[in-house]
């Protein structure tokens, strides 16, 4: 499904240049749940940005479910994260002044789908993450915990070859963050859902059952558990 | 592309600051507004004086003495020779075009009776009066050719002049002091109302021959004369210059005027007025655009986080971009909706304060000033826009 080979990214900050990664191979399979883990300056979050397609890599290729997507401009890269991303942000990043389900249905605007589609697939997918009746609440109205959920029903909703996840605990306590971790479990056995995790925090990334860990823009280890 | 979540968006963000979305709009409120008061005086008046105009009778020709030539050049006063009751009689008797002649001479006269009296016009005039300026009496009757002729002290009086000297009573046959001078009061006229600064209904008539006596005069005012229709009117232009400049020795030291002149100078004023109204419309409206880019990248900025997650999941260039766009415009669309409520109530205050302002909201000064608004919002919004769809996804989320 991700087939990334010999992916390198150079970023130029004035006249230095700074090798965030420097020949990655990955190949992620469809339903794995792989941890991506690193310490902070490791080239991760580029890794991640690249397996997101909101950026492409200065050499080296990655095929997403078979297409070449490294060479594409921005807005072919804008319809390939909407139909085949969803992702979950630390922050959460859902719009304040939007219900839930407003937020939900967000990426199905994007994907050209009527209104009323739109509010039935969201309101499904909110049923998934169990915030059925929360459908009419805006942000501030909800926990932590309700919110990245609100996230994850947003990244499933136009069902994605991949649920991309930036952190996802790193703003919630461990009990709510234990809860995502089982919710991001159940998605993925019995739903199927291939799911790509990055976190710097161990103890998350043992969740998974492929660990990958990235150290100074190489992969140093890929184990299966 | 969901036009109706687009607008709903922005309708959400204009409504989300309040506040500061009503101040953007003011300067695009003043432009607008501005446009639909000048738009709807302009027209207004326009249409107040055309309506005048036909109340007075169309194909009038106005003959006042002394030349008025847009060429310029001084003249000396005295050079000019009087309209007299001949020149009048020579135009009524040689000219083949005029139907209708009327003498006019005018002057301020106290019309007394018995304790109550009056300050008002007097205006000398003869018996074709009534005929050449479509006005009508309400009863009694109009000085006849023998009665200018034979200098008999008769008057007509105006509306308003009968309410004040005699109330309630008819005042036919009454006698009343025309600048002293005892007169009958044969008529009273149909009311008219004022047009053109006139006061019809505040105003006496009595015969030209017994004006020129009371004002110690030996000229007429004006002389108006009647066409029998459009197409003679040049005609009898071309007549009255003839007769007249044959009679003063071969000068033309009169003007023939026509409606259609008159109408002209009204529409180059209105014109002219038209245009520096423009201006100022032009400026504010040009200020109201600045101050909407300016709260626009304001709003760039402040929303540079939903920018990048719109684009993580899917929004295109264009998508950012026309959202910002439509906010701009209905921001600058309200702005022009609140300058329209207010022209159009600005413009009845006028009206209903001060009559002799008329004013007329047409549904060209409406569209007018969408348009204007439209274009603002378009206009001043595309930099903003263009620039939050260009924001790269990744440093936009990264943005606090």
């Amino acid at each position: 499904m991700i087939e990334i080979e010999d992916v390198t990214k150079v970023y130029h900050m004035g006249s230095s240049e700074v090798h965030a990664l420097r020949g990655v191979s990955l190949d992620v399979n469809k339903s794995d749940y792989l941890a991506i883990v690193g310490p902070s300056g490791s080239g991760k979050s580029t890794l991640m940005n690249i397996i997101g397609c909101l950026d492409t890599p200065t050499s080296g290729t990655y095929r997403l479910d078979g297409q070449t997507v490294s060479s594409l401009g921005d807005d072919a890269l804008a319809s390939i994260r909407n139909r085949k991303i969803g992702f979950v942000f630390q922050t959460f990043n859902l719009l304040p002044r939007q219900t839930a389900l407003e937020n939900v249905a967000l990426p199905l605007l994007y994907a050209g789908i009527g209104r009323r589609e739109r509010r039935r697939l969201a309101n499904e997918a909110l049923e998934r993450v169990e915030l059925g009746d929360r459908a009419q609440h805006k942000p501030t109205e909800l926990s932590g915990g309700q919110r990245q959920r609100v996230a994850i029903a947003r990244a499933l909703v136009n069902q994605p070859s991949i649920l991309l996840a930036d952190e996802p605990t790193g703003n919630l306590d461990q009990k709510v963050g234990g809860e995502i971790i089982n919710l991001f479990e159940r998605l993925n056995r019995s739903e199927g859902v291939t799911l790509v995790l990055v976190t710097h925090d161990h103890q998350i990334a043992s969740a998974a059952h492929r660990q990958v860990e990235i150290i100074d823009g190489r992969i140093v280890s890929d184990r299966s558990r | 592309m969901d036009w109706i979540e687009i607008t709903t968006v922005a309708v959400d963000s204009i409504r989300a600051n309040k506040l500061r979305s009503f101040l953007t709009t003011l300067g695009v409120v003043i432009g607008v507004c501005s446009v639909i008061l000048l738009v709807s005086i302009g027209e207004g008046m326009r249409a107040y004086l055309t309506d005048i105009f036909a109340g007075m009778g169309s194909n009038l020709l106005f003959v006042v003495p002394g030349k008025r030539d847009t060429k310029g050049g001084g003249r000396a006063l005295n050079t000019v020779r009087r309209l007299t009751l001949d020149d009048a009689r020579a135009i009524r008797q040689r000219s083949q075009s005029v139907v209708g002649l009327a003498s006019r001479v005018v002057g301020g006269g106290t019309v007394e009776h018995e304790s109550l009296s009056r300050d008002t016009l007097v205006m000398g005039t003869d018996e074709e009066f009534l005929e050449v300026h479509n006005m009508r009496l309400a009863s009694g009757r109009f000085f006849r050719r023998e009665d200018v002729e034979g200098k008999h002290r008769m008057v007509v009086i105006g509306q308003t002049v009968a309410d004040e000297l005699f109330g309630s009573h008819s005042p036919l046959g009454q006698s009343v002091k025309v600048s002293s001078a005892r007169f009958r009061v044969v008529g009273l006229m149909e009311s008219k109302g004022q047009s053109l600064g006139f006061d019809y209904d505040d105003m006496v008539f009595i015969p030209v021959s017994c004006a020129l006596d009371l004002f110690h005069q030996e000229g007429l005012s004006a002389i108006s004369a009647k066409a029998a229709n459009q197409t003679n009117l040049e005609p009898a232009i071309e007549d009255i210059k003839r007769i007249l400049t044959r009679r003063h020795n071969g000068r033309e030291d009169f003007t023939v005027v026509s409606q259609a002149d008159m109408l002209d100078t009204v529409n180059k004023l209105t014109h002219t007025m038209t245009l520096v109204l423009l201006g100022i419309a032009s400026i504010s409206l040009l200020v109201g655009g600045i101050g909407i880019m300016n709260i626009m990248l304001v709003s760039v900025r402040e929303r540079t986080r939903e920018i990048g997650v719109r684009k993580a999941v899917g929004a295109r260039r264009r998508d950012i971009l026309f959202q910002f766009l439509m906010e701009s415009v209905a921001i600058s669309m309200l702005g022009g909706a609140i300058g329209l409520g207010l022209g159009t109530l600005v413009a009845h205050a006028i009206s209903s304060i001060e009559p002799d302002i008329p004013t007329r909201v047409t549904l060209w000064a409406v569209s007018l000033a969408f348009g204007f608004s439209f274009a603002v919002g378009v206009f001043f919004g595309v930099a903003p826009a263009r620039k939050a769809a260009a924001l790269d996804p990744i440093a936009a989320l990264r943005y606090e």
